[in-house]
């Protein structure tokens, strides 16, 4: 098994699943970078550099270059995945779902249902998201939330490069449409990544750490930022259980519920606005489902309700962190 | 005239599509009357010879996506009309069980990939569509149908330049009723469709949607241009929208001279029937009304006599395989 990091978890995943099925083609902008110009082909390998190599080896017929269209492309892989295609489209950044969210949420999501079972669309849609890469407020929303919000979407957030592989294969050989949001601050983070192909079920959520006084629950870069609480904590012993669930749609409730019930005291860290995000989210669940076990409020500890700010003293004090975690979870114990 | 150019089969076939959707519009309008179809229906009534002149050039390989405006369409195409009014009636046995009504009503082994509630909402999709078909390399076609409101929205903008760089084989048939909505096109509309549409270099002509043979003429080009590598075409179809925007418009914002001339100049039922009457086919016409009466009448009663969908559909059908 190699360490690689996520970024070339993700490449390995679009490389092996495009040479084992023809049906899965790629759109988005700057997929290659360089398209139609003179210059070095492939030259971005994305904007990230997770579709490098790509061009080479499948052809621009199906790695294909679009315009700044989101509504055209993430559109139009809709209609090529009703006609029986296994699109993958990318959004360069997940904020960019404000000029297409009605093929997203009007029209994908909703085939299925409003065409009484008898439609299928296998469609990915990545994007990146997540703050931290001093951008501002337009390219670096959370967003999940809203997407979780619509039933027909499956909704993905892998926290590390092994479940980036194989959840992204996952997604690219389901049969519903997948949401598959990759935080740009976790492309560097190197892991354990087997050689060939393997899947991660969605809704399966992942115990990232055990632990008995206190239960963090965690999506995406703030599984990061669990962990490294529940180490300063257990210097202090205390005994943080990390759980991060993976998928948010499907989302691993039993689990949630069963760790709940055995542990009473419950943190939940969530990169996204606090209003109708997945922390308050889960706790709605966990009040809902398990209130006699809770020995203590639940918590959430997530981003304030304000866009994300440029300066980065601000953006800093705008994404949870682990002493903003440490903080509520002294509060409870 | 172009009826000339037609087999016997084939008038019948384009007579018997357009009075079949002018049939089950006005049927729909009286049914709406009694109360018992849920919603609102949105009537297609006049625009016929626009979606049979196109869908004549089509097999159930081809697409087409379709608006708001969509009976007609689905029964160009093909879609069964028994399915139709059990599904505009909200019931079980409906084209998508109940669930979709009026302004979703798809028929994937038809083609038809779906009337659409988003004005312009089918034009990216039948550019995926297309796209399809482009990479199978079998030479089917997709037809993106669209009101003159559709021109306006930028999802459109966005279809028509994709369609044009990627080549695709495509056709946007845009019926301009006059209206979007309850607003006159001339009020909110610059510029020229076609005129747009040569902005991306994109061939575009003006269509008479009221003649069945000008418009079968206009796409059977466009069509063939698309399953041979030719790339994108824009129809500007004029046509007349019989009723209001949807069946409880009052319509107060056309004139009742201007609803009768409409009705009287340019009904593309009685141009066909004048364009045939060399063809000695009255009687023929005359069969195929009956056997239409007879057919609506029994999607009716069926539609009606049908169960609603038992409420298991209420959580069915939106995953493929959640959990």
């Amino acid at each position: 098994m190699a360490k690689i990091s996520y970024r070339q978890a993700l490449n390995d995943a679009l490389h092996l699943e495009m040479a084992r099925d023809p049906k899965v083609i790629m759109m988005g902008e700057d997929l290659t970078g360089g398209a139609g110009a003179n210059g070095v082909k492939d030259a971005w390998g994305g904007p990230f550099g997770v579709t490098r190599g790509l061009l080479g080896a499948f052809g621009p017929e199906r790695v294909r270059d679009t315009p700044i269209s989101e509504t055209a492309f993430v559109g139009a892989a809709a209609g090529a995945a009703l006609t029986g295609m296994r699109p993958i489209a990318e959004l360069m950044f997940v904020d960019f779902a404000g000029v297409c969210l009605d093929q997203i949420v009007n029209q994908i999501a909703k085939f299925r249902y409003m065409f009484g079972g008898h439609a299928r669309t296998p469609l990915v849609i990545r994007a990146t998201f997540g703050a931290g890469t001093r951008s501002a407020a337009q390219h670096t929303q959370a967003f999940y939330p809203v997407f979780t919000h619509f039933p027909g979407l499956k909704v993905v957030i892998p926290s590390n490069p092994y479940d980036a592989k194989g959840l992204l294969l996952q997604a690219i050989r389901d049969d519903d449409p997948v949401i598959f949001l990759e935080n740009k601050m976790l492309y560097d983070m190197v892991g354990e990544v087997p050689d060939g192909a393997y899947t991660v079920p969605f809704g399966e959520a992942r115990v990232v750490r055990d632990g008995s006084d206190v239960l963090l629950i965690a999506f995406g870069r703030m599984v990061q930022v669990a962990e490294e609480a529940a180490r300063k904590l257990a210097s202090e012993g205390v005994s943080a259980c990390v759980i991060d669930p993976r998928t948010t749609s499907p989302l691993d409730e039993d689990t949630l519920l069963e760790f709940t019930e055995e542990i009473g005291r419950v943190v939940i860290i969530d990169e996204a606005n606090p209003r109708c995000g997945m922390a308050s989210d889960i706790s709605a669940l966990l009040a809902d489902k398990c209130f006699h076990a809770l020995k203590a409020p639940i918590k959430m500890v997530t981003a304030p309700h304000c866009p994300v700010p440029y300066a980065p003293n601000l953006e800093d004090a705008y994404v949870p962190n682990a002493d903003a975690v440490i903080k509520a979870v002294k509060s409870i114990i | 005239m172009f009826s000339q150019h037609l087999p016997r089969e084939r008038l019948l076939e384009a007579y018997r599509a357009m009075q079949t959707i002018r049939v089950f519009e006005e049927r729909i309008m009286i049914e709406m009357a009694t109360g018992d179809i849920p919603g609102n229906t949105h009537l297609y009534a006049g625009q016929e010879a626009s979606a049979v002149g196109v869908c004549m050039h089509l097999s159930d390989e081809d697409y087409i996506s379709s608006t708001h405006r969509g009976h007609g369409h689905c029964i160009a195409k093909g879609v069964g009309i028994d399915g139709m009014m059990a599904e505009i009636f909200g019931k079980a046995t409906g084209t998508c069980g109940g669930k979709g009504g009026s302004q979703h009503i798809a028929d994937l082994r038809k083609g038809m990939l779906g009337a659409n509630g988003i004005v312009a909402g089918g034009a990216p999709i039948t550019c995926g569509a297309a796209l399809t078909a482009k990479l199978s390399g079998n030479k089917h076609v997709a037809i993106a149908f669209a009101g003159d409101g559709a021109m306006n929205e930028g999802a459109m903008a966005e279809s028509l330049n994709l369609a044009k760089i990627w080549m695709l084989p495509i056709v946007f048939v845009i019926e301009d009723n006059g209206f979007g909505e309850a607003t006159a096109n001339e009020f909110v509309s610059a510029g020229t469709f076609t005129g747009r549409a040569a902005g991306y270099g994109i061939p575009a002509t003006e269509v008479d949607g009221t003649d069945v043979f000008k418009v079968y003429a206009a796409a059977g080009e466009a069509i063939e241009r698309a399953r041979n590598g030719g790339g994108p075409t824009l129809l500007h179809v004029h046509v007349p929208r019989y009723y209001g925007h949807y069946s409880g418009d009052p319509d107060s914002y056309r004139t009742p001279e201007e609803k009768k001339a409409m009705r009287l100049e340019q009904d593309c039922l009685t141009k066909f029937r004048a364009a045939v009457e060399s063809e000695s086919l009255q009687d023929a016409l005359k069969t195929v009304d009956e056997e239409i009466e007879h057919a609506v009448n029994e999607a009716v009663s069926a539609a009606r006599a049908a169960p609603f969908p038992p409420l298991s559909a209420l959580t069915s059908d939106v995953y493929v395989k959640y959990q």
